[in-house]
């Protein structure tokens, strides 16, 4: 039984399954790393493609928004505000449908983003508003079943969603 | 080094007369005037990314050969994405970068290594199974049979000096028509190849 102060992992991974996801591109994120990247690397339905630097992560879903495939990018806030030029091009100026999970790495136990003294940690929801890109925050174990829905929603709209992970997955 | 950027491309382009192609910068200012066809992959969006994106196409088609027209410039700024691509080894990505070695769109400024640089040992250090080098029209005219044939991925840096100045018409590749008119491209080759 999982309490809803935590997170199941393979909740997650089902989720990306039931929204069709095969394709999986990462950067290593302290937060995501044990509790989802290492059950999705070892998961046949996934194919999973291990990046150098999170926008070349944000370009490979691009490339393979335009076939019938679904892809996740899995990095840390770090990554993010390292890609934000692929992500505005991408996301903002071409509408297309990125997928991106980030870890918030840093954020204190039980506090928002938003009120973090991690300067990184801080800006992250701001600057999604500021871009006007969708996320949905994953803190708690409820949090885990719109994933579907929401990746769902982002690709009949063709537009980006940024899920944020709050605390490592079990 | 006598090499016409322009003449290297129609040469390639008389090889590939249909395959997905992702130019950059100049090469698709040209391109885009040497081979006009709704498989040009325009729409990069930030510098750099152009060999990713490719990566992405290659993956998601794995049955379509997928060509790439680097700049110098902007591979430098993707270094990273050689070793990923030699990570996946996609045997339909083909990696050609053009060396003159300037920011020709930006004001012509040299870029850091000049032609010192050696892209074709950098891609088969990180896992490239095949690399060349060209710096001359007659030598690229009897080689890229062979750098065609066989599976991917390839790099290949074509040292050139600047050729004819086509239009930079940057609106056609912004443009969201363009990026529709792609995709249904790309949707009937794939319901076509699979059928």
């Amino acid at each position: 039984m999982v309490s809803d102060n935590t997170i199941d992992g393979s909740s997650i991974v089902s989720e990306l399954k039931k929204a069709r996801v095969n394709f999986v591109i990462a950067l290593p994120d302290i937060v995501t790393c044990d509790g989802l990247l290492w059950p999705i690397s070892r998961d046949p339905d996934f194919q999973l493609i291990t990046i150098c630097k999170e926008d070349e992560g944000v370009s490979i879903c691009s490339g393979l928004s335009y076939s019938e495939n679904r892809a996740v990018v899995m990095m840390q806030h770090t990554g993010f505000l390292d890609s934000i030029n692929s992500i505005r091009a991408m996301g903002m100026d071409y509408q297309l449908p990125i997928i991106m999970l980030v870890g918030l790495q840093g954020l204190e136990p039980d506090s928002s983003p938003n009120e973090s003294s991690k300067n990184g940690v801080r800006i992250i929801i701001p600057m999604l508003e500021l871009m006007q890109i969708g996320f949905h925050v994953l803190d708690k174990q409820s949090d885990v079943s719109s994933i579907s829905d929401l990746i769902d929603g982002a690709y009949k709209k063709s537009s980006p969603y940024v899920f944020l992970v709050t605390r490592a997955p079990l | 080094m006598t090499m016409r950027r322009d003449e290297a491309l129609s040469l390639l382009a008389t090889h590939c007369p249909d395959d997905i192609v992702v130019p950059v910068f100049q090469s698709a200012f040209d391109w885009m005037k040497i081979r006009p066809h709704k498989l040009n992959y325009l729409c990069t969006g930030a510098m750099g990314q152009a060999s990713s994106h490719a990566l992405g196409l290659a993956l998601g088609c794995t049955d379509q050969k997928v060509l790439i027209l680097d700049g110098d410039g902007s591979l430098l700024m993707n270094l990273g994405s050689l070793v990923t691509i030699g990570s996946c080894g996609p045997e339909n990505l083909w990696h050609f970068v053009l060396h003159n070695a300037i920011y020709e769109v930006n004001g012509e400024f040299p870029i850091p290594g000049g032609f010192e640089t050696d892209f074709s040992s950098i891609a088969t250090a990180a896992g490239f199974p095949r690399s060349y080098n060209f710096d001359n029209i007659e030598e690229l005219r009897k080689g890229l049979p062979e750098v065609l044939a066989g599976p991917g991925p390839v790099f290949v840096c074509l040292k050139v000096i600047c050729g004819e100045h086509y239009p930079r018409n940057y609106e056609t590749i912004h443009d969201a028509r363009q990026r529709a008119s792609f995709k249904a491209a790309l949707a009937t080759r794939l319901a076509t190849s699979r059928s």
